[in-house]
């Protein structure tokens, strides 16, 4: 109808709306480019084998499925709103079941924020408690997600890297190590915070007992907030034990602690995380939630509670998932590390994660690609494995700073939380191409 | 070392360490505060009212949910998703590809025009999520937004996290000499004082149509003040839609967006969870120029990245299913609205018989009303809140029912004028509506 004509050809031919003043606002200036963005959506538009982007390709235990479904069909009040700062049932298990794992009594509604996924309990920290100038230290690789949100609430990033200490031929993420001095040397009275990730993405490190200690001591001395991200907290391998900072003596007042639902019961899709820490951070967390999202979505969080619950009746038994996941990943992770050796290609053994890097520095190809023309070589790579091999994995300079990424463009990322058969395709498309050499 | 000095040395070592276990006791250093965005924002009207709300022998009719269930197909939907394997892991950031096709559908067919279901659409965690997604990508520091009252209390805190400044401009009741049955189209803006609140400051005006709390649907004409003043100040419209679909009898609900020149100027959010009665999925979705939307989606990519993917799956087959069904009174779209007219008619009926008097919203689904005629005397509840808040307090108290104060949705100047209405939902099943009206009808027993 002519309506509709009219609107079309104004909506055509009506200029870009110009504005005197910019349109954005300046606080998210700079944070712009997301490489999640870029690359799922390469690995959809090319038929890939898809290690890139991490998440399980098979399903989530069925009791956490069913849990879902039985929440579903629950009664009305399972499709409205919830308790803002968590549905009573999760926070009440999670209170309980971690409070046993840090050995502090965890109130549930003063000292839990349930968030969407722990992305969303990174925004709350990160906005609840850095100001403008305040600097934060991140420990590089670090999932990429902490620089832009520091940078979009105000505050200044500060790096200290791992290192890899070489020690022979098979490198594995324990040898990569802090420098004491270099991270004492990062702290001043600027620092608000610093954040770790343990185990970490995309390196595997499982931060010992005094790695976590030496942090401690400096976040005490110069009385900094820890804010650790432990989504991977339950995947650990070769018996390296994953250590809570909180759990450190005077941490748990300086701590806010990281998890995921999703991660935890293979359920990425769910977007149910959490923030626990001492009630006097956690409030302004609260605060921070209550005006960007205020609520969670309460099925997802019912599901999550009856797995938890059903994980703390089986902790420690063979029959919870806490020690089974870790169990069947052990064995993809070998299989993954063994291919790409294989191959020439120098993996990094990680401790714990989802994750396995391998130094592609002994790989000569030739990038002819036009439309990566002056991107980071990783980059490059990653780009063309997808496009000519199928193949998708993960640039690691996107996980360091923009000052350090140029020193590390020689490693790409393998997701290694897949089904044997994706595992088994990614080593046909790796051998071939070994071959073909 | 010499014995006198190894002690001098132990003596500092024990005197520092004695400093240092007092320095760990003092657990709330300066340095842990909230920061300054934040500041004061920590108060919240459903923090305070939803927990007393919560204990069961109190007939609720304060937060806005249903306690009738969804329609079953949304819930199969969902049921559904879950059960597929790929469905439980991370899906499009901007919005599950499947989802923002369906609305793509639906809206390219309400605004009459093409919309890309890529770059016009963001999906976010509820309407409040996009609310607070265009505020942090669009309003910067030191700008004004022109607020409505009275307003969904969240928009002034979003503002001041942003940095702005709300400005506030109240709703008055026109004088209707003939009939005293108020309406909410009975509360108007008035057009001078409107305009004298844009200036060279103004970045957004925050509209919401069908408005919480009063229910008033902003015609035609009202919306063409608006956007002319948009198009002179060059400024932007945040329009908040989530009750776009509960329209009562006789009245329609416009889309600012489609008004020439506001397409390139406007987000318009939508809920699923009020189209589909399921608040709990906390679900919605921001539509506008990709110029706009694309920085809405770099705060998305900032903040929480995704949404849950089952949910999405579902709401999208809601959407489709609906979609074949517009227009005819099987649409959920259409028979949500029947069945709350019903519910709004009656509710308005209970108020009036107890000599009170309510304003009869034309779309949405709550109703305010002024509770002077109970000349309730609550003197002894002393002199630091409103009325309404008192009020409230000791309806819930004293009667066993909830509701909202109204004055929670207006700014401290205008609190006068707002202070002995509170605000009622209706979208609650017939006993919950039976109980109230018996609380009402029994009120001075």
């Amino acid at each position: 109808n002519f309506s509709c004509y009219v609107n079309q050809y104004l909506k055509i031919h009506s200029s870009s709306l110009i504005m005197s003043r910019q349109l954005h606002a300046r606080r998210i200036e700079g944070v712009d480019k997301n490489i999640w963005v870029e690359f799922t959506q390469l690995a959809a538009d090319y038929q890939v084998v898809n290690l890139g982007q991490g998440f399980p390709d098979f399903s989530p235990p069925s009791y956490i499925q069913e849990a879902f479904c039985k929440a579903v069909n629950g009664g009305c009040s399972m499709h409205q709103y919830t308790r803002a700062f968590g549905h009573p049932p999760l926070v009440t298990i999670l209170a309980k079941f971690f409070s046993k794992v840090v050995g502090h009594d965890i109130d549930a509604f003063e000292d839990i924020l349930v968030t969407v996924g722990a992305y969303q309990a990174l925004f709350c920290t990160f906005q609840a408690l850095v100001n403008e100038g305040d600097e934060v230290i991140i420990i590089e690789p670090f999932f990429d997600c902490y620089q832009p949100m520091v940078k979009m609430a105000g505050g200044k990033a500060v790096y200290v890297p791992l290192r890899p200490v070489s020690r022979g031929k098979a490198l594995t993420s324990a040898d990569w190590v802090l420098s004491s001095e270099e991270l004492a040397s990062k702290f001043n009275s600027r620092t608000k915070a610093i954040v770790i990730n343990t185990p970490n993405n995309p390196l595997g490190k499982v931060y010992k007992r005094e790695e976590l200690q030496l942090i401690a001591d400096l976040c005490i001395k110069h009385d900094v907030v820890c804010i650790s991200d432990e989504v991977y907290e339950w995947l650990t391998y070769d018996g390296a034990k994953h250590v809570k900072i909180a759990s450190l003596p005077g941490m748990w007042e300086r701590t806010v602690t990281i998890g995921s639902g999703g991660k935890t019961f293979s359920a990425t899709g769910w977007k149910v995380g959490w923030a626990i820490g001492a009630g006097h951070i956690l409030k302004h967390l609260k605060t921070v939630h209550q005006n960007s999202v205020y609520h969670c979505a309460t099925a997802a969080q019912e599901a999550v509670a009856v797995g938890f619950q059903r994980e703390y009746e089986h902790f420690g038994t063979p029959e919870s998932y806490f020690l089974q996941l870790p169990e069947r990943l052990q064995h993809k992770r070998e299989k993954l590390a063994a291919c790409l050796e294989s191959v020439g290609l120098q993996p990094v053994l990680p401790e714990g994660g989802y994750f396995m890097i391998a130094d592609i520095s002994s790989v000569k190809v030739d990038l002819n690609d036009p439309s990566t023309q002056g991107e980071p070589y990783d980059y490059r790579f990653v780009k063309w494995l997808i496009k000519e091999k199928g193949l998708a994995t993960i640039p690691v300079s996107a996980f360091y700073s923009p000052e350090h990424s140029k020193d590390f463009e020689n490693y790409i990322r393998f997701c290694f939380v897949k089904e044997d058969s994706t595992l088994s395709s990614a080593e046909a498309i790796l051998r071939n191409w070994s071959n073909g050499k | 070392l010499p014995m006198a000095q190894y002690l001098a040395c132990s003596r500092v070592t024990i005197l520092l360490s004695f400093q240092f276990i007092l320095c760990q006791g003092i657990m709330t250093s300066s340095r842990h505060t909230n920061s300054k965005r934040i500041e004061g924002l920590d108060k919240n009207v459903w923090v305070a009212f939803t927990s007393v709300a919560a204990d069961p022998t109190i007939v609720n009719l304060g937060q806005g949910f249903p306690d009738i269930p969804p329609p079953a197909y949304v819930k199969e939907g969902l049921a559904n998703a879950a059960a597929v394997d790929k469905l439980n892991q991370y899906t499009r950031g901007f919005g599950h590809p499947a989802l923002v096709k369906a609305l793509s559908q639906v809206y390219g067919k309400v605004y009459g025009q093409q919309i890309d279901p890529f770059k016009e659409i963001l999906v976010t965690v509820g309407g409040y999520g996009s609310l607070f997604s265009a505020m942090q990508g669009l309003v910067e520091v030191g700008d004004e937004v022109i607020i409505i009252e009275p307003f969904f209390d969240c928009y002034v805190p979003m503002v001041r996290m942003a940095g702005a400044k709300p400005i506030l401009i109240p709703l008055r009741v026109k004088c209707n000499k003939k009939t005293n049955i108020v309406s909410s189209a009975d509360w108007v803006l008035d057009p001078a004082e409107l305009a004298s609140k844009f200036t060279s400051k103004t970045k957004a005006i925050i509209i919401n149509t069908p408005n919480n709390p009063i229910g008033k649907i902003f015609t035609r004409d009202e919306l063409q003040m608006i956007a002319d003043l948009c198009i002179k100040h060059d400024t932007l419209c945040i329009s908040d839609e989530v009750y776009e679909w509960l329209i009562y009898k006789g009245h329609q609900h416009i889309k600012i967006a489609t008004l020439p020149g506001m397409w390139d100027r406007t987000i318009t959010i939508s809920s699923a969870g009020k189209t589909f009665s399921v608040t709990g999925w906390k679900l919605g979705w921001s539509i506008g120029p990709e110029h706009l939307i694309k920085h809405l989606q770099t705060v998305m990519q900032n903040t929480l990245y995704t949404c849950p993917t089952p949910l999405q799956e579902a709401v999208a087959q809601g959407l489709l299913r609906d979609y074949e069904l517009m227009g005819q009174p099987d649409c959920y779209f259409s028979s949500l609205a029947v069945e709350l007219e019903g519910k709004r008619d009656r509710m308005a009926a209970i108020l009036q018989d107890v000599g009170m008097s309510p304003i009869i919203p034309e779309g949405g689904y709550f109703m305010c009303v002024d509770v002077t005629s109970l000349n309730q005397d609550l003197s002894h509840m002393g002199d630091d809140e409103p009325y309404d808040y008192k009020f409230v307090k000791w309806m819930i108290k004293e009667k066993k029912l909830a509701a909202i104060p109204v004055t929670a949705f207006c700014g401290d100047a205008s609190k006068k004028q707002f202070e002995k209405y509170i605000r009622l939902c209706f979208i609650k099943k017939d006993s919950t509506l039976d109980a109230a009206e018996a609380i009402l009808k029994n009120w001075n027993s």
